[in-house]
């Protein structure tokens, strides 16, 4: 399976990464490579099996409904680079 | 043209934990910004969600309120969007395999007809933060309290006909929520809001029209004047020869009108996928059968109950059990009046709810408790007052002047039931009305309730009517001596 400029490019949106003009092609010929390689389990007859959700084979563990967490507010937003009452600032979002 | 609307609700209820779906924090409402959103919540690097026992159970329990398979093995994916209020980039989600699968509930129509609405898929998943727009110069305030906090998110199929449906609908699934006790019901608050799919089509025409999405409606007027205008506006596109784009729009409640929200260029490109840092959720049989016993009666169980054991109307019976709260309030009521189920009804979804509603009150705020409106009802059945001077009772009652025992005794309101008594004011009031009783007496019958009046009159009300009618129509007509009184 082949990724055109236009495909990686929408990837690079989705993912909000920047990337340079120069670097799409490589970036379209690596991503196809590793389609390549993973194509390679189409070859495997599966019917009949379950896919797997998950490489370990166990089901979820559960927590009992209680508050175990406590505020830590000020510890947590002293790594935001703005807050305000309370609140993390960031840009406008909506006009 | 003739055009047939089509509508398929997403029901988004708050599950009534008292921790969040994958961290140990507070769900509780109203605390200040951002003290209950711990590492989890805030997707700090190398945290890991632990999924909650109890949300669990209450999808488990919702399935099987609503007739569906609860699926042995249900997988968490992330949804993939960026939104400053979602914090890691993905919304833990469920996608291919829901914990609830297809089921149905039964709704009442204005015609008094059935209809039965399918239910797609009930899956679980974590709200995300708040986005606070205004109050900062260019900038957004975030608050995470409520991210992470766990959602069921309740897909119906596309079966709801008319507006009016899809909010008969929507207050089933209210109603149910709270009866299973999975979700406080609070639209205020958002524990319970919803997105409505709307599309018109010919009538006729098999085939779905383009489909617009209007999101978070969190009040049963506003779903009703949304979707009305939404349709209003499909049709008046499609007539004039434009065409309805799919898109997601928002509903304003002070223009009356929807309008769109995000551009067809960006459209949701989700990437599910199953999200490692979860395992798969196994739910046994013998935990779906657990859960099952322990289920409350439900609505309608309850409602045809309330008809076929206590003889109630279906509209009463439907009154009385529209909320888990108030058909509990009824049955405390009649556990001491045994018998009495149609005066007790009378009283709970006339008087008092009157009353609540008239002072913006819920049940559960209700100032006479369940024993002293017992206490009340009993002396009208034991003929101590009247329904009439009950009614005053209860005003002070209300007004927290004291048991109804105590508030009769106070006001000096206890039924004359002393024949004596009686006898000599009723002669009295004859001999004042001497043309009005020869009237009676050559067959005029109406003006028997003219002299009630005047003896209930003469008697503030507490005069016995039963009794009273007894001795005028003795005195008058020479008869009803042996007809019972009430």
């Amino acid at each position: 399976m082949s990724l055109d400029i236009e495909q990686v490019e929408k990837i690079a949106w989705l993912a909000r990464l920047q990337i340079e003009a120069e670097a799409k092609a490589d970036y379209a010929r690596n991503l196809s490579d590793i389609l390549d390689f993973v194509e390679q389990l189409s070859r495997i007859d599966t019917t009949g099996v379950t896919p797997m959700a998950h490489p370990q084979d166990l089901p979820q563990r559960l927590r009992a409904d209680e508050v175990t967490e406590s505020d830590q507010r000020e510890l947590f937003q002293q790594v935001a680079p703005a807050v305000e009452n309370g609140l993390y600032l960031v840009p406008k979002v909506i006009e | 043209m003739e055009w047939e609307t089509v509508i398929g609700l997403e029901i988004h209820a708050q599950l009534a934990t008292k921790s969040k779906i994958f961290s140990g924090a507070s769900t509780a409402y109203g605390a200040e910004p951002n003290t209950q959103a711990c590492a989890v919540d805030l997707g700090l690097p190398g945290v890991l969600p632990v999924l909650n026992a109890e949300v669990v159970r209450m999808a488990t329990a919702f399935g099987l309120a609503v007739d569906a398979e609860v699926a042995p093995r249900s997988v968490f994916a992330r949804k993939n969007y960026f939104y400053p209020d979602l914090p890691k980039g993905y919304q833990i989600s469920q996608y291919e395999l829901p914990i609830v699968k297809t089921g149905k509930l039964i709704i009442a129509l204005e015609n008094g007809e059935e209809k039965e609405i399918g239910i797609t898929r009930a899956h679980l998943e974590e709200d995300a933060g708040k986005s606070l727009h205004e109050d900062f110069a260019g900038m957004t305030g975030i608050d995470l309290n409520r991210a992470g906090t766990p959602l069921l998110e309740i897909v119906s199929e596309p079966d709801m006909r008319s507006a009016k449906e899809a909010v008969a609908y929507m207050k089933k699934i209210h109603t149910l929520v709270q009866y299973l006790g999975i979700c406080d019901g609070n639209m205020q608050e958002g524990s319970f809001r919803c997105d409505a799919n709307v599309s018109v089509r010919p009538r006729g025409e098999l085939a779905l029209g383009t489909r617009t999405e209007i999101k978070n409606l969190n009040s049963f007027r506003f779903i009703e004047r949304a979707i009305a205008f939404e349709v209003e506006r499909q049709i008046d596109l499609l007539e004039t020869g434009g065409e309805v784009v799919q898109e997601t729009r928002l509903y304003d409640p002070d223009r009356d009108e929807t309008r769109s929200m995000r551009s067809k260029e960006e459209a949701n490109d989700y990437r599910y996928f199953p999200d490692p840092d979860l395992l798969p959720v196994e739910i046994s049989a013998d935990f779906i059968e657990k859960v099952r016993l322990e289920l409350p009666e439900l609505p309608d169980i309850k409602r045809q109950r309330f008809v076929t054991e206590l003889g109630l109307s279906a509209y009463d019976a439907g009154l009385l059990t529209a909320s888990r709260a108030l058909s509990e309030y009824f049955e405390a009521v009649l556990a001491e009046l045994e018998g009495e189920a149609k005066l007790v009804a009378n009283w709970v979804s006339g008087e008092l709810s009157g009353r609540l509603h008239k002072e913006g009150l819920e049940i559960a705020q209700c100032p006479v408790s369940a024993s002293d409106l017992a206490g009340l009802l009993a002396r009208v059945v034991d003929d101590t007052i009247s329904g009439k001077i009950a009614k005053e009772v209860f005003a002070a009652m209300w007004a927290g002047e004291g048991s109804a025992d105590e508030i009769i005794a106070a006001k000096g309101l206890k039924q004359i039931t002393d024949t004596g008594a009686l006898d000599a004011l009723i002669d009295e009031i004859i001999a004042a009305n001497p043309n009005q009783a020869e009237q009676l007496r050559a067959g005029k019958d109406k003006l028997l309730g003219y002299f009630v009046g005047q003896v209930m009159k003469a008697t503030q009300g507490k005069a016995n009517p039963g009794m009273v009618n007894q001795l005028l129509k003795q005195k008058l007509l020479g008869s009803g001596k042996h007809e019972g009184s009430s």
